[in-house]
């Protein structure tokens, strides 16, 4: 589809604690040129027209997982975003549910706490092998779905039972990526993931709203990865 | 301003690929080690890799290091450094089987083993036939690569100082490297991180032309830290622009796309690569290709309104193969092209990816510098690993998959330089001199002071992106060069003045725009004078003054132009030295010099 030149009106999430006392929303408009289709394109516009506004970018692509915003409501990432199927004035905000640094950039300490806590990364304590470990294509494929996440938080940040309690339920990322280890043949501690889930909050406070699925911008499932992990505690504790 | 001062045995400097590979040799070793990066690790730009990473395994073909080393050699045209590629090649199964055992999750062949898939430039039995070399996890294996490197370095509790930008580097008086400046980019505080041993792993800085499959991040500091500090780059007049970007957004499609079958097409449907490289076709070295598709479209074969593309077609796969192993180029190509590759072809152009130059290495990751006569002279405290140093591995034209090897071997064998210059005493904590931050805190005086009728950062960037592109692009012209070395100077100039409104302390990304374009100042510049100098064609650098004439194949000049470009940033002034044409063992012979042909 060939655009042309248009005017995009946004309405934009404002606060810098170095001079604002409170946050305020931002009226303003961008002339994008025909090459301008995502979102992203629109944020490096605004920001050659006002050099303040802040927002986290990298690969502009959609695999770094820099630029989550709640576009219109929905978190997604700004690169991905067609700037033309959005409603007018385009309405960004920080990421709901973490504390904002200012304007558009969240504090995601909070989110890589949780993320660190499932412990990523394979646990296999035999000597490894002087070659690659074996995995069937039918085994690997088991990490479809799972792998591929971006630690962009836009699921986690939409997920109210992370909102009400950041501390203590892990957040469909970080359960998503516990069941990516658990799912992996070569991995060994299934056991003890499970035994590290197993708590009323950490796993349990996912009440299948499934926000998560709705918002991830890689098509991910957090709640089957949830499910399954949840199927694997009851077969246990038969 | 206030300066607080941090101390450690070790800081590295990025956290992509190279850096994290080098921060678990450390970590592992007990180092107090920190790593800064201004993007939290897995931002970094190795994520964006898609088609694999190169080793002779011979899971599916037969296939050896020697070969690997013979395809690499001829892919750099004979600018690599034979001992570093050498030693990079027999590497190679090592460091790949290592992140298998970290968790890496490739995708496998039927008994098991890691998948790997033909790449261009890659071949058996010296260049007779395609191999099976690049060890992949679908097209995502950078994604695959950068998690597992940093969940390693999470069980190796790695110390991390996430969106950090480092600033500067530190030298005494004798030229020894104690750390960096950084500012944190929470706070807009500046600290110094002295060290015994500092490693640059900063990555490219393909921002500075106009079109590039690189991230916004990549802006080319620990060159421009470098340069500022003194130190040459070497080779920067080597610039690789891939094949396949997607045309008006320069998003890669992974070479790994031919590797499964991609041909390459042009107006009239034909595959035109078989006319310029008729036994590897399609799967030619990425220069080759590129030049093959510009000859096409400035002949009036592109495709579309203003024929100013080529097609990518993969419509013969099967939509089970495209959706197994090309999984995520599908996704890019539709949400990128508007195109579905099962139903369609790709249209897609030459787009700036790579830089083989960069800070002078040697196989072991130091840093060297010309000095008393020896151009391999180490730099005491300073190593540098993956795309921000030049071993040199990739001399003029880097082949598919030796990147995301390159990073892996080189940061494993600066991080194990580091430990053992540590444990033989060599590296001592050196007194810091009273200067050390005044060269950050001026650049940062001078922004915050600089009269409104400065000159907008976009602007400057702007600038300097369409003069690399219009002026150092994929063929290069003797007359453009030389305008372009003006041309970059002025932006230069002008860059020197940049304004910027924000003046909050927190979080200030104009600031950080400013000081990112400092840095790609200094790599434009060492790239548009170094490729004006080099009067002859080889690999990625192909002038119209030097074309292939029987006495210069290709337009390549061995008597005179087999030797490293040095660039130095003070009055912009340009040494050389040789290439290494012997290999680092007897066990192999080295590549003898001859015409490269696909």
């Amino acid at each position: 589809m060939q655009m042309s030149k248009r005017t995009v009106q946004f309405k934009i999430y404002r606060y810098d604690p170095d001079k604002d006392d409170k946050p305020t929303m931002q009226d303003i408009s961008v002339e994008l040129d025909p090459t301008d289709k995502k979102l992203l394109d629109a944020l490096v516009k605004l920001k050659a027209k006002d050099d303040s506004l802040s927002f986290r970018r990298s690969c502009r692509e959609g695999v770094c997982g820099s630029d989550a915003v709640n576009i219109n409501g929905v978190n997604a990432l700004a690169c991905l975003t067609d700037v033309d199927s959005l409603s007018q004035p385009i309405v960004l905000r920080p990421l709901p549910g973490l504390p904002v640094i200012r304007d558009l950039i969240v504090d995601m300490t909070q989110f890589f706490k949780q993320y660190h806590s499932i412990k990523p990364y394979l646990i296999n304590d035999e000597p490894p092998p002087e070659r690659e470990r074996l995995q069937s294509p039918e085994e690997r494929e088991e990490l479809n779905g799972l792998y591929e996440c971006i630690l962009c938080a836009c699921c986690s940040t939409a997920c109210p039972s992370f909102w009400w309690n950041p501390d203590k339920f892990v957040g469909p990322s970080g359960l998503l990526n516990a069941y990516r280890f658990i799912a992996d043949t070569r991995d060994q501690a299934t056991n003890e993931r499970l035994d590290d889930l197993e708590d009323p909050y950490r796993l349990f406070r996912c009440h299948t709203i499934m926000n998560c699925v709705a918002v991830c911008p890689k098509s991910l499932n957090p709640t089957r990865a949830i499910n399954k992990i949840k199927d694997m505690m009851v077969v246990r504790a038969i | 301003m206030n300066v607080a001062k941090r101390t450690f045995d070790a800081v590295i400097v990025g956290a992509g690929g190279a850096g994290l590979r080098a921060a678990l040799q450390l970590s592992e070793a007990g180092l107090r080690t920190a790593v800064l990066s201004k993007v939290f690790p897995t931002r970094s730009h190795t994520v964006a890799a898609q088609g694999g990473v190169a080793a002779s395994l011979g899971n599916t073909t037969e296939d050896h290091w020697h070969w690997h080393m013979y395809d690499t050699v001829k892919g750099s045209d004979w600018l690599g450094d034979q001992d570093a590629i050498e030693f990079m090649c027999k590497k190679a199964n090592e460091v790949v089987i290592e992140l298998e055992h970290y968790g890496m999750p490739f995708d496998r062949t039927d008994n098991g083993k890691i998948y790997q898939r033909p790449f261009g430039g890659h071949s058996m039995n010296y260049g007779k036939s395609p191999v099976m070399r690049s060890c992949a996890a679908a097209d995502r294996t950078g994604h695959a690569m950068l998690h597992a490197l940093y969940q390693r370095n999470v069980r190796a509790h790695t110390q991390f100082f996430v969106e950090w930008m480092a600033l500067d580097l530190i030298r005494d008086a004798e030229g020894n490297v104690l750390g960096v400046t950084a500012l944190e980019l929470e706070t807009g505080e500046v600290s110094i991180f002295h060290s015994r041993a500092t490693v640059f792993a900063t990555g490219g800085s393909g921002r500075i032309f106009y079109s590039s499959t690189n991230a916004f991040t990549n802006t080319g500091d620990g060159l421009g830290m470098a340069a500022r500090a003194g130190l040459p780059l070497e080779d920067m007049e080597f610039w690789q622009f891939h094949p396949t970007g997607v045309a008006g957004a320069g998003v890669l499609i992974t070479e790994g796309v031919r590797g499964e079958g991609g041909i390459l097409r042009n107006a009239g449907g034909e595959r035109f690569m078989e006319r310029y490289a008729p036994n590897l076709k399609d799967l030619a070295s990425r220069d080759v290709v590129s030049r093959s598709m510009v000859t096409e479209i400035n002949e009036g074969r592109g495709c579309g309104h203003d024929k100013d593309y080529v097609l990518l077609d993969i419509t013969h796969l099967s939509p089970e193969i495209i959706m197994k192993r090309l999984p995520g180029i599908r996704e890019i190509s539709i949400r990128f092209a508007g195109v579905d590759p099962i139903k369609a072809p790709i249209p897609v152009v030459p787009t700036c990816h790579y830089q083989m130059g960069g800070i002078p290495t040697n196989f072991k990751g130091q840093v060297v510098h010309p000095r008393h006569g020896n151009p391999g002279t180490p730099v005491h405290g300073f190593y540098a690993a993956g795309e921000c140093a030049c071993a040199s591995v990739h001399g003029a034209n880097r082949l598919g998959t030796n990147s995301l090897l390159d990073l892996l071997v080189f940061g494993k064998s600066a991080g194990e330089s580091v430990v053992a210059d540590f444990k033989a005493g060599d590296l001592d904590l050196k007194p810091l001199p009273d200067d050390a931050a005044d060269r950050s805190l001026a650049r940062l005086a001078r922004l915050e002071s600089q009269k409104k009728d400065g000159n907008a950062v976009h602007d400057v960037r702007l600038a300097m992106q369409r003069t690399m592109q219009k002026h150092a692009g994929v063929f290069r012209f003797k007359d453009l060069l030389k305008e372009g070395v003006t041309a970059i100077l002025e932006v230069a100039e002008s860059a020197k003045s940049t304004y910027i409104n924000d003046k909050s302390k927190v979080w200030n990304t104009a600031r950080q725009d400013a000081l990112e374009l400092d840095n790609m100042i200094e790599v434009a510049k060492a790239t548009m004078i170094s490729a004006e100098a080099r009067k002859e064609s080889r690999g990625a650098h192909v002038r119209d003054d030097a074309p292939d004439t029987p006495e210069h194949p290709n337009g390549r000049d061995d008597q005179n132009w087999l030797k490293h470009t040095l660039w130095f940033s003070a009055d912009n002034h340009l040494e050389y030295k040789p290439v290494h044409l012997k290999p680092l063992s007897d066990d192999v012979e080295p590549i003898a010099l001859a015409k490269r042909t696909y």
